[in-house]
């Protein structure tokens, strides 16, 4: 076939006007200077009192503290279970997401609103509330208090919001051209899903899995109650940190809370990344 | 978004995600918390008041109430400079601090607790023993509890504001210099206007969030009934001293500020946006 | 073999946005059907895509009856005014889409996939993703796309829209070239005249939902059937209760013309080439005049602001169109 000749040309501008950002003037920079040190007093140095601390054991005993059996049950359990409940999220959270973004029904609001009780309810109620429906004194006959399974229905509980909501405003700003698209070229309902809407939705998906696992890891208040806290039973990381606190044992302590906000900080970098690869793909 | 007729699911896919969905949200939150209500409320509202005549709890609740006060103000001041320097300032370091300012929201609460703990106790603290010797106690006392709820909550209000901020562009502020504003004119009459949706939602999810602090603040409050305990930690205090009713009517009170909180905002956003 | 569109109509709750719509579409032809926004052609275009159902009538493809079909079975070509680009696909990918649902092999594939990219001169960003592009590129990766699994109909949802004027041009010329050596079967919806008159083979003016005339861009432009068609597709003036185009008009300095009516120049624009004049009539309750002239003629006649002149419609100039006394 014989090509169609045609000089490329440049689009229409971009209309969005660059930013102008100010460099720091006298006011302005004692301000930062300010906050700075109350950010670096209250956030900064504390976080890296833990680090330091924990690096005081030396590799040897760092791992002494990480392998004795307790806390690395504890340990295990809490990944374990955080990791479960991440993939249940990432299925019921882009459900949830797409029936709230594409369908229409009454109570769709009062819907979304429960959704973000997880957020606001403080976390030691969240344990007495899932006791009152699962525990001893459940209506339903279920008592799954003291057992593993209260472990995971408290993470799911608490981390029920976050896949949700980084994916809902993905899906609300998706173009339907795009999958009439999808349509004309022959593509049924499940193909345009998997090869179309899926994809555009995946960084959202994992930007919410990483958010839910960071916050399975670090549960405390809403197992205290429901899990009884049963040693290499159902003792989760966050309680052997408690215990070691009050037991004076602060580096052990600190060992265990370095692995956790490792893990927090990792969570964050990752977070940026599929920003970064966002911006690439001109979303 | 609205669906056009094309891009609709068929009925079958639409119920069962609907069943499907649903169920799972009222089993896991809707049912449950409607049944802590149930049990607060099951001697009547009474009784339940009268639970919280108890010293002790009373004692609790002001203190959660007066900690939480001072933290929101403070994440108020402070979550508010942060987010106006991010957005409208150039300085070096600026990606770094706007991603350690997320940390808060995903370092689990004991970790917080500990880290305080570690750099201002009055033994062996960082800096707690020369600030106890100049008369401040953090640990153990109400400051540390203090602290600890900023924490917390920090990111809250910077979530909130910098998104409006970067949306509204500084347009309207460059306007305001050229017809001769001064920096704190402008932010007074331009900028905080502007934002003060923003901010109420701030408040309103840092408060949420600052009552419902229970992991930190019990590490760094010695967690003594009747003199260190806040709300929270009454409700386990009297949980596992089978005071079931009262630790129900506590949970319930403290459940439903939360969740007024929710409503609150859920109202005034839509109302805002159109 | 064509589209047959047979008494299609199409309300969305209390408006109607086709009424009554009977049209043939020839094979191989490339029509435009022309009209202002919401008139009803981009909802027509997507009745025949399958993208929305007709209230009723019917409509075939190349003898098929296809009002029952889901836009995958009909082996049409879309493209949209923005593109509809899928952001995450490189652009070779994009093209290749239709291929590998029709789960065509490979080699195949990459073979089509490459013709296509070598026919829109997008071959060397085949790795690209769709926001490394510009808007027109965007464009013609879409077309791309869509010819890529042959269509039957190739149909277009105004896709110079969203471009700037100037690559608006371009792609004109380029869409009525790629028609004129491919042959595809092709509508395109737009409201630009110009566009319509410059690229289409025939076509259907749509307002308010009915089609006001079907025709070649000649037949349109000088055989009118109606006030709307006339003033849609080319400028127009009022003259002694007809409709005139305002470069038909003679303008003297002199009561040469016994039928040429007095009045005064009370605006005068020099735009580009044309020289645009607004003459207010001395009879009373005829609105002003419009009358365009060119260049050499003003300077010829001297023509200026303020000056008495005569104006009278062009001895056998066409179209001319009555209007019809509108009540109410």
């Amino acid at each position: 076939m014989a090509s169609v000749d045609i000089a490329t040309a440049p689009d229409a501008a971009r209309t969005r006007r660059p930013r102008t950002r100010r460099s720091l003037t006298g006011g302005s920079g004692l301000a930062l200077g300010v906050t700075m040190i109350w950010f670096s007093l209250l956030v900064l140095i504390p976080l890296t009192a833990v680090l330091i601390s924990a690096a005081g054991l030396g590799l040897g005993g760092f791992w002494e503290v990480v392998t004795q059996p307790q806390t690395a049950a504890a340990l295990r359990l809490t990944v374990v279970e955080s990791l479960m409940v991440t993939a249940l999220n990432v299925v019921m959270g882009t459900a949830l997401a797409w029936v709230l973004v594409r369908d229409r029904f009454w109570g769709k609001s009062l819907v979304d609103i429960v959704i973000d009780v997880p957020f606001a309810l403080p976390t030691i109620v969240a344990g007495l509330v899932l006791l009152s429906l699962y525990g001893p004194s459940s209506p339903l006959g279920v008592n799954v208090a003291n057992t593993r399974i209260a472990v995971f229905l408290a993470l799911a509980f608490v981390t029920l919001p976050f896949v949700v909501r980084t994916v809902q405003p993905v899906l609300e700003s998706l173009e339907l051209d795009v999958e009439e698209a999808a349509a004309s070229l022959g593509a049924g309902r499940f193909a345009a899903f998997r090869r179309v809407i899926l994809p555009s939705l995946i960084p959202a998906i994992a930007a919410g899995a990483a958010l839910s696992f960071a916050r399975g890891i670090s549960e405390y208040g809403s197992l205290v109650l429901l899990s009884g806290n049963l040693p290499a039973q159902t003792e989760v990381a966050s309680v052997r940190v408690l215990t070691f606190i009050e037991n004076g044992n602060r580096e052990a302590a600190s060992a265990v809370a370095a692995i956790m906000l490792l893990v927090a900080l990792l969570v964050i970098l990752v977070l940026d990344v599929i920003q970064r690869r966002l911006a690439r793909r001109g979303d | 978004m609205a669906t056009s007729t094309y891009t609709r699911d068929p009925a079958p896919v639409r119920w069962g995600l609907r069943f499907v969905t649903i169920s799972y949200v009222v089993l896991l939150v809707a049912w449950p918390t409607a049944l802590v209500f149930k049990n607060a409320l099951a001697d009547g509202v009474g009784a339940m008041f009268d639970s919280f005549k108890d010293p002790e709890i009373s004692h609790a609740l002001f203190l959660t109430g007066y900690i939480t006060f001072f933290a929101v103000l403070i994440n108020l001041v402070f979550g508010l400079t942060i987010s106006i320097l991010l957005v409208r300032y150039d300085f070096p370091g600026k990606r770094l601090l706007s991603a350690l300012l997320d940390v808060p929201l995903s370092v689990s609460p004991v970790v917080v607790g500990l880290a305080l703990v570690l750099v201002y106790n009055g033994r062996d603290g960082w800096f707690g023993p020369r600030l106890e010797s100049a008369g401040m106690q953090i640990i153990f006392s109400t400051p540390g509890m203090i602290m600890a709820t900023v924490f917390v909550a920090l990111p809250l209000m910077i979530r909130e504001v910098v998104p409006v901020l970067e949306e509204l562009g500084d347009d309207q502020e460059q306007a305001a210099r050229s017809l001769g504003a001064n920096g704190v004119q402008t932010l007074r009459r331009i900028t905080l206007p502007a934002i003060k949706w923003a901010i109420v939602y701030g408040v309103v999810l840092s408060l949420a969030r600052s009552l419902g602090e229970f992991g930190a603040v019990k590490i760094v409050s010695g967690n003594i009934a009747g003199q260190s305990q806040t709300a929270t930690l009454s409700v386990e205090e009297t949980y596992q001293n089978f005071e079931q009713g009262t630790s129900y009517a506590l949970a319930a009170l403290l459940a439903f500020i939360a969740m007024a909180c929710l409503v609150i905002v859920a109202i005034l956003r839509p109302k805002e946006e159109s | 073999m064509s589209i047959n569109i047979t008494g299609v109509n199409k309300k969305f709750g209390d408006f109607v946005a086709l009424d009554n719509i009977s049209v043939d579409l020839p094979t191989g032809q490339l029509t435009a059907l022309l009209g202002p926004s919401g008139g009803g052609k981009s909802t027509l275009l997507r009745i025949i895509a399958g993208l929305e159902d007709a209230d009723s009538g019917t409509l075939t493809i190349e003898g098929n009856e296809a009002a029952h079909l889901p836009p995958q079975k009909r082996n049409v070509g879309f493209v949209f005014q923005h593109y509809a680009a899928f952001k995450h696909m490189t652009v070779a990918k994009n093209v290749a889409f239709g291929l590998e649902i029709r789960k065509r092999s490979k080699a195949e594939t990459e073979k089509r996939v490459a013709e296509l990219l070598e026919l829109v001169h997008l071959s060397q960003f085949s790795h690209r993703l769709p926001a490394q592009l510009s808007g027109g590129q965007r464009q013609r990766m879409a077309l791309a796309r869509a010819l890529a699994v042959e269509p039957t109909v190739l149909l277009l949802d105004e896709p110079f829209g969203a471009l700037d004027a100037k690559v608006r041009k371009e792609l004109r010329e380029w869409l009525r070239r790629l028609h004129d050596e491919v042959h595809v079967t092709t509508v395109f919806v737009t409201h630009d005249q110009e566009e319509a008159l410059e690229v289409a083979d025939e076509i259907v003016v749509i307002n308010e939902g009915r089609i006001e005339q079907i025709g070649t861009p000649d037949q349109l432009y000088d055989e009118p059937a109606s006030e709307f068609v006339m003033s849609f597709l080319g400028p127009v003036t009022k003259l002694s209760g007809r409709l005139v185009r305002p470069h038909d008009i003679d303008v003297h300095t002199t009561p040469e013309d016994a039928q040429g009516k007095h009045g005064k120049i009370v605006r005068l624009l020099r735009v580009g080439f044309e020289v645009r004049l607004t003459v207010e009539l001395q009879e009373a309750d005829h609105p002003d005049v419009e009358v365009t002239v060119t260049r050499a003629t003003q300077r010829h006649l001297n023509l200026e602001e303020g000056l008495r002149v005569w104006i009278a419609h062009t001895n056998g100039a066409r179209p001319v169109v009555p209007i019809r006394i509108v009540s109410g």
